[in-house]
Order: C-alpha cells, then sequence, then structure tokens
C-alpha cells in the first residue's frame, strides 16, 4: 500500500470510526479489569493473611502467599469473635423483620390510605432518613435510661434498647421504600376492595401483602446490612456484655497484641453474614440502595 | 364525618411511628441543642443556658480547628475521588459490555461490608513505612518501580485526611457508579441518534445530551455522598483510632462524651454535624417534595 494510499484511508471516516470502536472494545474490558484488581486488593491482603502462621503474619510479607497455610488463627479469632456475633444475630434479625413490618405499615397508608397531611409526614419523615446520629446521641442515651425506668426493663447497655434505636431511626428508609413500591400497585384495586366493603386492615392482608414479597426482601436487607455493621449506635449504647460483632472486633484490631492474622480472621468473620446476603441476594441489595437515592 | 372514618384508620396505624420520629428524631435534636446551650461540663450538673457561648468558644480550642480542617479535606478528597470513580466506571460500562453483571458485582460489594472490618486492612495497607521500611501499599509500589508515589498515609502531617479518603472511595464508589450507571441508561437512544443524524460527534453527543441528563443523579451522589463524609466516624476509629493526627469532628465527640465526660461540648460538636449536613439537605429535600408535586 503506498503512502497516498495510507493516507487516504487513515482519513476514511468510516475506517477511522471501525478503529475506534475496535480500540474501545479492547479498552473498556481492559481498564475494568484494571479495576477490579485495584478493588480486589485488599481482599487478598484479608485472605492470605488470616491463613499465615504467626511468624509470616507481618506487614513485610503482606504480598506473599502462606508458605505454610493454617486455619489457627481462625479458630482463635471465632472464639472472641463468637460472643459479638451472637448479640448481632440478636439486634439483627429480630430488629430488621420489625422494621419492615413497621415500613410497610406505614408505607402502605402513606400511599393508599392517605389522611390529610400525609405528604408533610413523609417530607418530615424523610429528614430522619439524613440526620447524622451524633445530633441525638448524647440526649438519646439519657432517654434510654428515662424510658428504662419508666417501663422497668433494661434498655439502656443492653440489646433491646439498640434494637429500639435502629427500629425507630430505620422508620424513614423502611417508608420510603414500601411507599414508593406500593405507589406501583393500581388505586383501582384498593378502591374496589374499599367498595366491596373491606376496611384498612383487611385490604392490606388481602389485596397488598400477598405482592409485598419483593419490597419485604428490599428492606430486610437493608436493615440486616445496617444494623450489623453499625458502630456508632453500638458504641454509644451498650454495655461490653451486649457488644455487636463491630465493636468486639475493633477491640480486637485495635489491641497490639493480637496477632495480624487473627485480626484479618476476625474482619473477615465479621463480614461474613452481610457478604452471604450481597451474594445470594444482590438485585434487592441493590434496589435498597438506589431506593436511598432516586425517588419515585 | 364521614369522610373521616375514612383516613383515621390510617393516621392510626401510622401514629406509633410519628409519635417515634417526633420523639426520637425532632425531640432528640432539639434536646441536643438545650444541652449545647448549657453549661452542663460534667455529667452531674443540671447545667443553665448560656446562650451560643459553648458555639462560640469552641473556635478557641485547637482541636477544633483541626478537626474541622481534617472533615474539609476529607470531604473535598472523598466526594471528589468517589465520585469521579464512580462516574468513570459507569462510563466504562454504560454501552454494555461482557461480564456486566460480574464486574457490578465486584465493584459494589465493599458496600456490604463494615467500615470496622475495612478498617483492619486498610490500616495495615497504608503502613507510613517508606524505603528501606517500606510494607504495604509502599513496598507494593517499590515493587513496580513506583517509588515516587511512597508517602506516610494517614501520618502525613498536612495531607494525612486525604489518605483516609482512600478505603472510603474504595467503600463507595461502586454505589455511585451504579447510580451513574442508571442515570446513563435512562438516557433514551432516539435522543442519542437523532443527535448524531443532526451531524454531533459522539464527544458532542455525551456533551450536550448525556451530560445534561446526568444531573439529578450527580445532585444525589453528592447529598448521599456529603451526608457520609460530613459525620465520618467508624472508618476513621477503625484505621486510626482517637489520633489527633486524624481527628474529625465525630471522633472529638466521642472523646468529649466518654474521655472528657463533657456533654455541653460533646452536644455542641455533634450540633455543629447536623448544621453542616442541614444546609444542603433541606434545600434539597424542599426542591425534591417540590419535583415531586408538580409531576
Amino acid at each position: 500500500m503506498s503512502v497516498a494510499q495510507e493516507a487516504v484511508r487513515r482519513a476514511d471516516p468510516v475506517a477511522r470510526a471501525q478503529r475506534r470502536a475496535a480500540l474501545a472494545r479492547w479498552v473498556r474490558p481492559a481498564l475494568l479489569l484494571v479495576f477490579v484488581v485495584v478493588f480486589l486488593i485488599p481482599v487478598y491482603v484479608l485472605v492470605v493473611t488470616s491463613f499465615k502462621p504467626l511468624s509470616e503474619a507481618d506487614p513485610s510479607q503482606a504480598w506473599n502467599l502462606p508458605k505454610v497455610w493454617t486455619t489457627e488463627a481462625w479458630s482463635v479469632a471465632w472464639e472472641k469473635l463468637q460472643p459479638g456475633i451472637v448479640n448481632s444475630v440478636l439486634l439483627a434479625v429480630p430488629g430488621s423483620v420489625i422494621s419492615a413490618v413497621l415500613g410497610s405499615m406505614n408505607g402502605y397508608v402513606l400511599s393508599k390510605w392517605r389522611f390529610p397531611g400525609a405528604d408533610l409526614v413523609f417530607t418530615l419523615f424523610l429528614f430522619g432518613m439524613f440526620i447524622p446520629y451524633q445530633g441525638v446521641m448524647i440526649p438519646l442515651v439519657q432517654l434510654m435510661v428515662n424510658l428504662g425506668d419508666a417501663l422497668g426493663v433494661q434498655l439502656y447497655g443492653g440489646i433491646p434498647g439498640l434494637t429500639l434505636a435502629h427500629v425507630v431511626y430505620g422508620i424513614p428508609i423502611c417508608t420510603l421504600i414500601f411507599r414508593n413500591y406500593y405507589v406501583t400497585i393500581p388505586d383501582e384495586l384498593v378502591e374496589a376492595s374499599r367498595v366491596d366493603g373491606a376496611g384498612m386492615l383487611r385490604t392490606f392482608r388481602s389485596i397488598i401483602l400477598p405482592v409485598s414479597g419483593p419490597a419485604f426482601a428490599v428492606v430486610v436487607i437493608w436493615q440486616f446490612t445496617s444494623m450489623w455493621n453499625d458502630f456508632l449506635f453500638a458504641v454509644f449504647l451498650t454495655a461490653p456484655s451486649s457488644w455487636p460483632t463491630t465493636v468486639m472486633l475493633n477491640n480486637i484490631a485495635g489491641a497490639q497484641t493480637v496477632p495480624y492474622s487473627q485480626q484479618m480472621a476476625a474482619a473477615i468473620l465479621a463480614s461474613i453474614p452481610t457478604m452471604v446476603v450481597y451474594v445470594l441476594l444482590g438485585r434487592f441489595f441493590m434496589r435498597g440502595l438506589m431506593a436511598g437515592a432516586l425517588k419515585g | 364525618m364521614r369522610r373521616v372514618r375514612r383516613w383515621l384508620p390510617g393516621l392510626l396505624l401510622v401514629s406509633p411511628s410519628i409519635v417515634a420520629i417526633a420523639v426520637f428524631v425532632y425531640g432528640l435534636l432539639g434536646w441536643n441543642f438545650k444541652v449545647a446551650m448549657s453549661d452542663r461540663h460534667d455529667e452531674i450538673s443540671e447545667g443553665s443556658f448560656v446562650g451560643l457561648e459553648n458555639f462560640t468558644g469552641i473556635w478557641d480550642q485547637e482541636r477544633w480547628g483541626i478537626s474541622v480542617r481534617h472533615a474539609i479535606v476529607f470531604t473535598v478528597v472523598f466526594v471528589g475521588g468517589a465520585l469521579v470513580l464512580g462516574w468513570f466506571l459507569a462510563f466504562l460500562m454504560e454501552k454494555g459490555i461482557r461480564g456486566e453483571g460480574g464486574f457490578r458485582a465486584i465493584y459494589l460489594f465493599p458496600m456490604a461490608i463494615s467500615f470496622i472490618a475495612t478498617g483492619v486492612v486498610w490500616r495495615w495497607l497504608m503502613n507510613s513505612g517508606t524505603g528501606e521500611q517500606a510494607v504495604g501499599l509502599n513496598s507494593l509500589f517499590s515493587h513496580l518501580g513506583l517509588d515516587f508515589l511512597q508517602w506516610q498515609w494517614f501520618r502525613d502531617p498536612d495531607w494525612g485526611m486525604a489518605a483516609m479518603a482512600v478505603p472510603a472511595i474504595w467503600q463507595m464508589s461502586g454505589y455511585v457508579m451504579a447510580l451513574f450507571l442508571a442515570g446513563f441508561r435512562g438516557v433514551p437512544d432516539e435522543l442519542r441518534e437523532s443527535a448524531r443524524v443532526d451531524g454531533c460527534g459522539e464527544w458532542q453527543v455525551y456533551r450536550y445530551i448525556v451530560l445534561p441528563m446526568l444531573r439529578p443523579v450527580t445532585l444525589s451522589a453528592l447529598i448521599i455522598l456529603g451526608h457520609i463524609s460530613l459525620k465520618v466516624f467508624d472508618l476513621i476509629v477503625a484505621v486510626s483510632g482517637k489520633q489527633i493526627i486524624t481527628d474529625v469532628p465525630a471522633v472529638f465527640m466521642w472523646t468529649a462524651v466518654f474521655d472528657s465526660h463533657d456533654p455541653a461540648k460533646g452536644a455542641t460538636i455533634a450540633a455543629y454535624i447536623v448544621l453542616s449536613v442541614a444546609v444542603f439537605v433541606i434545600p434539597y429535600l424542599v426542591w425534591n417534595a417540590r419535583k415531586g408535586n408538580r409531576s
């Protein structure tokens, strides 16, 4: 091919577009793969370190694979973290179910059985989603103490109080998710049920609840994840015997005496429940994330 | 009367939540401001009203100035970084790519893990040793021949907080990617096609058609990242504990309550955190509500 022909070919817009497209076909996946590697770097270090014996678990060997693989660190970490995991389960399982029930009732009323001022109530709920919880923490501790005294139960320091706090501050997001889900159910269905003489609860049970499965999944996953991962409420509201996983993990990891391999194994153990939920039900997890951002 | 009977059950069903939000959100916010405006500097005294004394007095404390500066540096780097990286990942994926589900799953999984757990490994990776003592990421850089990238990470006296933003970007940019990807997909193909027919190049299509339509998503992402950033707490505690070198208002508040036992000071810091978030969240919610009413 002569130089002139080559120049013509280069100038040819169609060929240029094709070359570009071919380039884009390779460049995009290549860049994405680079980012995958970058994103997985911390995971690699966590996993390999957790399987190392004490002699190898040192930052200077962070990038090496274990010369000797051992699960010794895992069993020690499990022993240390286990009470926290039990507490977290006792918190997150009932807590997320209660949140979903409340959210579903609120969402139903605010979308299908509205009262005057329902929009204002909804907007005031929404602000509750964005408040930094630091802003209520100091009086919350006081309120928990007083409320516990008044009711004759121990709220401050224990799991019930922590669950109560998570459920209450979860109301806004749970209501939002259910409301946005119920808005898509045709009003005519609810109207028809009304005309047939069904009351609010009856309509809720027979028309709304049977189709609420996906919204329940989204809310339960969302609340479970945030209760499991929370640290702020836990450090303010719980005593050592009720510490959930995050607080225990932070104490294990903060201690200079705990070997790195055990810290890393504990960090992985603490993340397994939410990771399992994410892998199995990622679709619903995504929807929860989006609900926080995109209204309607 | 019949109309009241129509909506009253609904109100009753929601009323427990209304009471809970009224007390736990608005009541406690008000209570916090009351404590912040009192001289309750220990846990025994009742405290009397002192107006805005604590709010002005705190600026005389060196530590407060440091923690505010840290929060600003962190916010700028974190919000900017997560926004750019998230947008870029979405941009690479927007036209559909083989294995998209897999890529998305990997970029998003850090969202499912607590900052406390990821802090364990990031503290290790961001070890401050350089040169001969390089470990963690610094040693990775030296293996790759990128020695000039070595630095002290969060122990850097001036820009340590920028390093603190790295794990946060890692954690949140997948989320931003998902938001932008939804935004990209929301641009109708016909719109792009007609712009191309009108003679727009790909870049112009992007600049004049796609970018403007991404504005609402960008705003949502900014609000979410911003409010996470201003109250950042777990991550800092997990990576560096209570060290002054990475102090932020939320950590300062924590030590004010548990170490100095000074509720008034803690409440003042908390009030500042709330205000810093409220100044942009309230306009956003009002704007959102208006938009909702119009449509």
